[in-house]
């Protein structure tokens, strides 16, 4: 196992697109994380003599104010704290709600796994983001259960994969063997089949986070997912789109972040499937 | 073939039917109703707005109603748009939303598989390298945030389009959200085409055609492109996912009167009748979508109409 973990992390590091878009995001979260300790001014403050100011190193507002004067490049970071935080959270947690999903499926197969199967196809009959958004006016729009409604649906992707990894892992050997030693099923699929789909399931763990945060940007934007005074950069986009004619830099500051982020992600997980050797579908 | 086509009509319809009664379900289990105000309405008022709209009625016999209804295209008065029904509402924007759409995946399919045979015939070259990192670029940058960059370059800088707004027949003001809308769908055409070209170009029956001297067009025209386009065809469904999804931010922004908006403002408002009916156009689109796609699975892999 070291040795597989080992080489694809010298493949991973042979990518050099890769490697920059790890930086940029440890770049990214360290700045998010550390943001309000280097930045005189927070998020909530009203600067009256600086409305919609423009971006500027001699003011003591880096990447300007909004409409309202409150200072951008802290409502960015905390945004962005916001969405990272969202991004994370619901991963886990299709992650988890996918990868057991997958393995029960897969491991038990026959029918159960048809069934199982079933529901998958019926979810994936309409846009994950309609669910998100019945679910959103169902539990009402609070940031905590934002977490919940995205990472519940979030997950149908990982299932299939680890599913299908399943299928052909019960058929091997040493799965025979737990089964003659009198191991369950509960025990032989936490231990012998997830430790196995280990591969596909970072790399597609790592290709959730950025849809996840693609989802709840999509959300907040449509007024659907944070609310005021809290901000994501989806919310801030928003306002973003109705000042970008006086005040482009309101778009321009949390649009190009989301962007660089989605992308830097997106080139991680590329570079990770690469590394990984893991085939789609 | 025909026999393979109603195999999978037959299973379309009982997963259409399974979505309108989650969500018709999901929608009556949310606390709140359409008709929540501020203030209390007197009690007289609110039981027969209720008896109006069926409300007082079990669950059970509303569901029944509504599944008759909708049968007939009637998916029943929306809740906040007084006078209108539902089907006014959806019939009005539908066929923007539709031109929107189709517009997209058009461009998404003849801009993305040239290019992707192009990056596949110049593999590992720079113009092979170019065009898959504005893949990835595609991929990864969301409508939302291209479409208002672009409006602020081409319509407020150049003054070369509208930033947004409508009018019926104007090919201007689509220009800018149909490119926002196909990009992501366009740049994963490309890529999907690169992949499943390079292996087709690797086959032999690939060299056999150069081996017999015909040019490079016809090999790839005539021999190539139709194996190749298999994942393409299977990745259509996402893609028109991944559209109508768009359009609803798209719409929004470009300021375009189509049905997109009425899904947010539905949900906004609780106005279940309107979540509803979007929601089964929205999954009978993709589900019909699903079938033309199995269709032209059986055009291009004769495989898949000989299996039993």
């Amino acid at each position: 196992m070291r040795g597989f973990a080992g080489g694809a992390l010298e493949r991973l590091r042979a990518n050099p697109a890769a490697v920059l878009a790890l930086g940029v995001i440890f770049a990214v979260v360290v700045t998010a994380l550390l943001g309000p300790w280097l930045n005189p001014n927070d998020t909530h403050t009203i600067d009256w003599l600086h409305v919609a100011a423009r971006p500027g190193l001699q003011s003591a507002h880096w990447f300007g104010t909004d409409r309202l004067g409150r200072d951008l490049y802290a409502r960015t970071l905390a945004g962005a704290r916001v969405s990272m935080a969202i991004g994370l959270v619901a991963s886990i947690l299709s992650v988890v709600v996918g990868v057991s999903y997958g393995a029960i499926s897969g491991y038990l197969g026959g029918r159960i796994d048809q069934a199982m199967m079933r529901v998958i196809e019926i979810f994936s009959g309409l846009p994950l983001i309609f669910f998100v958004i019945l679910l959103t006016v169902i539990f009402g729009r609070s940031e905590s259960l934002l977490f919940i409604s995205i990472g519940a649906v979030g997950w149908l992707t990982m299932a299939r994969i680890v599913r299908g990894q399943a299928l052909s892992i019960r058929r091997q050997d040493f799965i025979a063997a737990a089964v003659a030693s009198g191991a369950g099923a509960g025990r032989i699929i936490a231990r012998h089949v997830v430790p196995n789909v280990i591969g596909p399931v970072i790399v597609y763990a790592t290709l959730t986070v950025p849809q996840i945060m693609l989802f709840e940007s999509f959300l907040s934007f449509l007024g659907l997912g944070i609310q005021e005074p809290g901000a994501s950069l989806g919310t801030l986009i928003a306002e973003g789109v109705g000042e970008m004619e006086a005040a482009p830099w309101m778009l321009a500051v949390p649009g190009s972040l989301l962007a660089v982020l989605l992308l830097c992600l997106n080139i991680l997980g590329d570079g990770l499937r690469d590394a990984l050797d893991v085939r789609e579908g | 073939m025909t026999r393979y086509f109603f195999t999978r009509l037959a299973g379309a319809i009982p997963t259409l039917f399974i979505i309108i009664t989650f969500s018709f379900f999901l929608m009556r289990a949310a606390p709140g109703g359409p008709f929540d105000r501020e203030q209390a309405l007197p009690p007289e008022i609110a039981a027969n707005i209720q008896s109006a709209y069926g409300l007082d009625q079990p669950v059970w016999v509303q569901y029944g109603r509504y599944l008759r209804a909708v049968l007939h295209g009637d998916f029943g008065p929306s809740f906040k748009y007084q006078d209108f029904t539902v089907t006014e509402l959806i019939g009005q924007g539908f066929p923007i939303t539709l031109q929107l759409g189709l517009l997209a995946l058009a461009l998404a399919l003849f801009l993305g598989v040239p290019l992707g045979t192009f990056a596949a015939l110049h593999h590992n070259s720079a113009a092979d390298f170019a065009t898959m990192s504005l893949a990835v670029l595609g991929i990864a940058i969301p409508a939302f945030v291209v479409l208002p960059f672009l409006g602020l370059l081409f319509g407020v800088h150049l003054h070369w389009l509208p930033v947004a707004g409508w009018e019926p027949g104007s090919i201007k003001h689509l220009v800018l959200p149909v490119f926002a809308l196909a990009l992501p769908p366009l740049a994963y055409v490309a890529r999907l085409t690169r992949g499943s070209m390079l292996e087709v170009l690797r086959s032999h029956y690939i060299r056999t055609a150069f081996a017999k001297g015909l040019p490079l067009r016809t090999v790839i025209v005539r021999h190539a492109l139709r194996p190749a386009l298999t994942p393409v065809a299977s990745y259509l469904v996402p893609a028109a996912a991944s559209i109508l999804t768009g359009s609803l931010v798209v719409e929004s922004i470009a300021g375009l009167p189509g049905i997109g908006r009425y899904l947010v403002q539905g949900a906004i408002n609780r106005d279940y009748t309107l979540v509803l009916g979007m929601v089964i156009i929205y999954s009978t689109l993709l589900i019909g979508m699903g079938l033309l796609v199995d269709l032209l699975y059986a055009w291009l892999d004769p495989r898949v109409r000989f299996a039993k």
